[in-house]
């Protein structure tokens, strides 16, 4: 079984909430694709017991000592990425459209390794993450491939939980495809609002389960009445709504997760929302 | 004189920055988050060009093709396959590259337009506003991005960024001269912030950082910045009402208290900038 | 007959790889002169489009039909319109697969699966 959290807006709580559920359900395999911002390893003091280079995709690359300085491949290039006959590796998308117009065949795809990906051991269970170079292409299928990796461990089908990444864009379409069911934890702002009917109709084109809960649910009370209202009209599961607490700032800045905090009320309400999640899935 | 506004984490208040600080400097706000774009949410412009976003796509003159297959072998992205005769297209793998056509010996590619998103232009207050918006499904955004940005006037553009540190955000910094790093005082803003530094350092774009959500102490954040000698451009305290302010898509600008902090804060980009 | 079965391995006492796209190897059986090929899948080191990569080596090795786990729309579409059958099997060893196929135990692959990016 496997759950995705996916926010579409950042910073909705995503990670923090991400991170309870795994605790509170304890054994389970915890994976990363916020491959941008890959936060989850943070909470814990795990062991890298893997870590491996990642190839993302090929770029070109032009052999100065066969080039011969024609320019084809500057004129034939639909991104721009070469100038003075060099390469731009930011630019170029590896589409080989220039090693075909090369008269000297001084242009070959090579592979790109975009990140390292590692996976991390912790008391009970492993994190899959990924720590992408700077400017890395290809995301999605970094994030494809640290489900699958992630899966490499869970040899006794335990509980796999996903912290996806913000958006709509091709990381997330790679986190939720194929996946159970996806949590989709919103605020009630305006923004929060509109961001969630996005990733809400990303979500329903690739007809997986959704599931929706709202953080710090109390700021805005007529706001997150607009989100149930949504939610209902939609025909979603609200699975839960968490009040706003200053012990989460303090929890990230304790890098523990909010769960070691039993005084909390967020930690109190996630832990109530695991009870309704585990019903439907 | 374009200025991105970006963060490597989510939610640390690009958009918040990037609309309040267009209005105190009387500058053009472009929001290039095309994926999740807020931006219009609080300028409520009035928006009076829509233009569609458009990407080409091979299509296969089944009298010239042979059914030989070489377009399909050397599409990189498999956007196209060859079965029995046909050649499939799947659209949104498509990268728009050509190749296809510059292998075909039988003349039997060209190409086609199909759109992928939308440009919307308007004029909210006495500015200039511009976004960009991805359909939905449509994996990627850049070539939103680049129409976006390609075409923006000599003034000062603030250009409001997605979230992290990928392709997205790469296209939207060729066009920027200058760059505003928004984060938060917490272990998740300074660990996502360093990957931003490493970013725009990278690119060469001289760059400064405003702390949003302060919490008026000696922070994580405040340190690192003296430590690695880099501007701190100014702060924005955290308080409440900012927070329900922003939750009701109210221009914060438009309030006294904030409306001093964002003078500061423009008043200090331009003398950091040096302009007049 | 040429039957090719998704797998996370190259032996016949490995299990099926549910995942068409993304799955390590296809074991490809000839039923009549009982040999085996395996190949690795090219649509595990595709960015995109990992079931059309893997359906086209497959269409390319002139196999007859397909056991897998389900397949995306993309798959789905090539391998229909290329005439291999396709059929549904979970996560059991190979040959066992291979048995259940042979006995007509399995059912045909008719409908959409859910995607692999």
């Amino acid at each position: 079984m496997e759950l995705v959290v996916i926010s579409g807006k950042g910073g909705t709580g995503k990670t923090t909430i991400a991170t309870a559920l795994a605790e509170i359900a304890k054994d389970v395999i915890r994976i990363d694709c916020d491959v941008d911002a890959p936060n989850l390893y943070l909470f814990y003091k795990g062991k890298d017991i893997e870590k491996k280079g990642f190839i993302g995709g090929k770029k070109a690359s032009i052999n100065e000592s066969m080039c011969k300085k024609c320019g084809k491949c500057e004129t034939v290039c639909k991104f721009q990425a070469i100038t003075d006959f060099k390469v731009n590796l930011f630019e170029c998308e590896g589409c080989g459209a220039c090693t075909l117009v090369c008269p000297n065949n001084a242009i070959e795809l090579k592979d790109q390794n975009i990140a390292n990906t590692f996976i991390t051991e912790l008391d009970k269970g492993i994190i899959s993450r990924a720590e992408m170079k700077i400017g890395g292409d290809g995301s999605g299928k970094l994030v494809n491939y640290l489900r699958k990796n992630g899966r490499k461990f869970n040899c006794d089908d335990k509980l796999t939980i996903v912290d996806g990444s913000p958006g709509i864009g091709c990381s997330v379409i790679s986190s939720i495809s194929g996946s159970d069911a996806v949590l989709i934890v919103t605020e009630p702002t305006k923004s929060g609002l509109e961001d969630l009917i996005r990733v809400v109709n990303l979500c329903e084109h690739f007809e997986i389960f959704i599931m929706v809960c709202i953080n710090k649910y109390d700021i805005n009370e007529e706001m997150t009445r607009k989100i149930e209202s949504f939610v209902s009209k939609k025909g979603l599961e609200l699975v839960g709504k968490i009040p706003y607490d200053d012990t989460v700032m303090k929890s990230i800045n304790e890098l523990k997760p909010i769960t070691f905090y039993k005084e909390s009320i967020a930690e109190k309400a996630i832990e109530d929302m695991w009870h309704t999640i585990k019903k439907f899935i | 004189m374009n200025i991105a506004v970006l963060s490597g984490k989510g939610g640390t208040g690009k958009t918040t920055v990037s609309t309040n600080l267009a209005l105190a400097l009387k500058a053009n706000y472009v929001d290039c988050d095309v994926e999740e774009p807020n931006g219009f949410l609080f300028l409520k412009p009035k928006v009076d060009v829509v233009e569609s976003v458009k990407v080409e796509y091979p299509i296969i003159d089944d009298h010239k093709c042979t059914a030989c297959g070489a377009c399909a072998n050397i599409c990189q992205f498999n956007a196209l396959a060859k079965v029995r005769d046909d050649l499939i297209l799947f659209q949104k793998l498509c990268h728009s590259c050509g190749a296809c056509e510059i292998v075909c010996k039988y003349n039997a590619v060209t190409y086609g337009k199909r759109e992928i998103g939308k440009i919307e232009k308007g004029t909210s207050r006495y500015i200039k506003c511009s976004r960009g918006i991805l359909n939905i499904s449509e994996p990627m955004a850049v070539p939103v991005i680049k129409e976006l940005l390609e075409n923006l006037s000599g003034e000062v553009n603030l250009i409001d960024c997605p979230p992290g540190t990928s392709c997205n955000v790469i296209n939207a910094l060729k066009y920027t001269d200058a760059a505003i790093l928004v984060t938060e005082p917490s272990e998740f803003g300074l660990h996502d912030l360093k990957m931003a530094v490493e970013l725009v350092k990278m690119h060469n774009i001289p760059f400064g950082i405003v702390i949003n959500k302060d919490d008026k102490k000696d922070n994580i954040i405040k340190r690192y910045c003296k430590e690695e000698k880099i501007m701190l451009v100014g702060t924005i305290d955290y308080s409440k009402n900012t927070a329900i302010l922003y939750s009701k898509g109210k221009i914060l600008y438009d309030d006294l208290h904030h409306k001093i902090i964002f003078d500061k804060l423009s008043q200090k980009i331009k003398e950091v900038l040096a302009w007049n | 007959m040429k039957i090719a079965i998704s797998s996370s391995g190259k032996n016949a006492e490995d299990l099926l790889d549910t995942r068409f796209g993304r799955c390590k190897y296809f074991q490809i059986h000839d039923t009549e002169s009982g040999k085996v090929k395996i190949i690795e899948n090219k649509g595990q080191s595709s960015s995109g489009g990992a079931g059309i990569a893997a359906s086209n080596q497959l269409i390319d090795e002139k196999v007859n039909a397909i056991i897998t786990g389900s397949l995306g729309p993309n798959a789905f579409e090539l391998v229909q319109k290329s005439g291999i059958k396709a059929y549904k099997c979970s996560s059991i060893d190979i040959n066992s697969a291979l048995h259940k196929y042979k006995n007509n135990e399995l059912e045909e692959i008719k409908t959409l699966g859910p995607a692999h990016h």
